[in-house]
């Protein structure tokens, strides 16, 4: 039997963890609502309905989304891979899939435009089709899915190893074809992990900022994401522009978050 | 025959599973497949239903090969040890899941759930999910589910294994009713040799991946085809260089023809049996025998007494 840590040890570890937390992210966010809603509602709303706003807000969503479906859909396949199968090359497949996170979004940014600008190989053809990559919205979308592609994997990943393939194997004895197994059993049964997965992904979707910063090349009014936007009104004095964009941004993330939260059931 | 197995041989890497086995499965038999853990037994049990494809052999159920069919298409039944319910649907769609998968009408299978639930005695559950079920129930469930779809043969992994003692012994008489009601060819995996004798009519027992013998629960205990049978099913002791059981033992109060001297070390008395322990030539043999056996003869530890197998009918 170990002893219980004393009262002073307790209280000091929780206002540690409470400081942390507070002079991190508290704080600072909370300063960022404030200063958005210092005069009230209306200068949000004017800030947020201008032209460029809205169309940083579209962008924004556009790019988002293309990268929720993408890896949503990547993610869940190569989870099962990883899990349900042996095969040559499963650690190096197992090691690639975190590397997004290794990189830093410049990088992966940088590394885009060797491939796919205008005036490499690639991109030469491709744009000689009409097919522009860089500097619009298909470079973003592949940059984004780029830096959010370990989220549904690593959500998918442990939840997949704890439910195990007998449900699975099962419904195959019961008739269950593949798609009907994977449909009626394990995507019930990961459910909730996947949830947890998209919504990281497309929180970090609406906040990438590097590697889209690279590869859109920051044309207002055409390319520029919400991010973007932010950045843009603050280098021009425009704070109340950016306050507002900034909270909308984190707005729609938090929302997602606790929405997921609210809605998956006690026990699992 | 329900099952033929034909020289059927798997490995997992360096590991020899099954070892060329060959057995066939009478149709609507009980049979169990019985034998310590790695034996291969599960292993085969999966090859069986598909689960698994074995290295080389042939599968044939009901006549047809079925090596190279998936598991959808062999007809079989399979119940796992640890039940693997189907967690998000309640006991009623998860019996009715292999007959939804066939498209069958609503009212067909409605009633055909119903029965089943009844023959399992669940009715009153079929609207809560798995987990709001004990384990002995759960594992009812699944054999329900199992057998919704008509399977030609059903398979059991290890179905007790997860259970308490209590709940296994009710499980097993039901499991033995159950049968004489439906008549579905059945194999269950064991290592627990009791389960096979009370609920088998035939046991195959395995080891190291190959099969040591099989036959009905009597001939296995009566004519053990080699030690490595004899003591798998049943008590052993060592008699100079045989091995007996300790109930074909019998002590003498006084020497007979082949009849040997030994020492009595300790006597136990566990009730109705009486266990006791003798030296012969200076190694450890152990005695079984009835109460009213023992009562007869004069045990006390360190006295003399001889020792012979008994005479049996056989």
């Amino acid at each position: 039997m170990t002893d219980a840590p004393s009262p002073v040890v307790r209280y000091g570890m929780r206002i540690l963890a409470l400081g942390y937390l507070a002079f991190l992210l508290v704080i600072p966010v909370g300063l960022v609502f404030w200063r958005t809603f210092e005069n009230g509602i209306g200068p949000v709303i004017e800030a947020l309905s201008s032209p460029l706003a809205k169309h940083a807000f579209t962008v924004t969503l556009q790019v988002a989304s293309i990268a929720v479906v993408a890896n949503t859909i990547f993610g869940v396949a190569v989870s099962l891979l990883l899990v349900r199968h042996e095969f040559r090359g499963k650690r190096i497949l197992n090691t690639l899939i975190d590397l997004p996170l290794a990189v830093s979004p410049v990088i992966v940014g940088l590394a885009l435009i060797l491939v796919y600008g205008r005036l490499e190989p690639v991109g030469g053809w491709l744009s000689e089709r009409g097919i522009d990559i860089i500097f619009a919205v298909p470079g973003m979308a592949m940059a984004t899915i780029f830096v959010s592609l370990p989220l549904v994997v690593r959500a998918v990943v442990p939840v997949l190893e704890e439910v195990g393939i007998e449900q699975e194997q099962a419904a195959w004895t019961l008739g269950a074809s593949p798609i009907q197994t994977f449909r009626r059993i394990t995507l019930p049964a990961i459910r909730w992990g996947l949830a947890y997965g998209i919504v990281l992904t497309l929180a970090r979707s609406l906040g990438e900022f590097g590697a889209i910063a690279v590869v859109s090349g920051r044309i207002r009014g055409k390319t520029q994401t919400l991010t973007l936007f932010v950045e843009e009104r603050f280098q021009n004095f425009d704070e109340h522009a950016a306050y507002a964009a900034a909270f909308a941004l984190a707005g729609v993330a938090v929302v997602a978050l606790v929405a997921m939260n609210i809605s998956r059931p006690e026990e699992s | 025959m329900a099952i033929e197995v034909r020289n059927i041989t798997k490995r997992f890497g360096d590991f020899l599973a099954l070892d060329d086995v060959s057995v066939d499965i009478a149709a609507g038999s009980l049979t169990a497949l019985l034998g310590p853990s790695g034996g291969g037994k599960s292993t085969l049990l999966r090859v069986i239903a598909g689960l698994e494809s074995p290295d080389s052999g042939v599968v044939e159920i009901s006549g047809t090969d079925a090596t190279r069919l998936p598991p959808q298409r062999r007809n079989v039944g399979f119940v796992f040890q640890h039940y693997a319910a189907f967690k998000h649907m309640s006991v009623y769609k998860n019996v009715a899941f292999g007959l939804e998968i066939r498209k069958k009408p609503k009212a067909e299978i409605r009633r055909r759930v119903d029965e089943l639930l009844e023959l399992v005695h669940l009715e009153p559950f079929a609207k809560r999910l798995p987990s709001q079920l004990s384990g002995g129930q759960r594992q009812r469930m699944a054999l329900a589910r199992a057998l919704a779809v008509e399977p030609e043969v059903l398979l059991l992994d290890e179905p007790f294994g997860a259970l308490d003692a209590q709940v296994r012994k009710e499980l097993r008489a039901w499991l033995r009713r159950l049968h004489d009601e439906v008549h579905v060819t059945t194999v269950f995996v064991t290592h627990d040799q009791e389960e096979a004798m009370d609920v088998a009519d035939r046991i195959v027992v395995m080891a190291n991946g190959r099969i040591e013998q099989e036959g009905t629960p009597d001939e296995l205990y009566e004519k053990p085809a080699n030690d490595f049978v004899m003591s798998f099913l049943g008590p052993v002791t060592r008699l100079g260089d045989r091995l007996v059981r300790p109930h074909d033992l019998e002590l003498l109060d006084k020497a007979e023809d082949d009849s040997t001297e030994a020492k009595v070390v300790r006597v136990v008395r566990l009730g109705f049996e009486v266990r006791v322990e003798i030296q012969v030539d200076g190694s450890d043999v152990w005695v079984q025998m009835t109460r009213y056996v023992a009562d007869r003869l004069d045990l006390e530890p360190g006295g003399r007494i001889f020792v012979r197998e008994a005479v049996t009918s056989a």
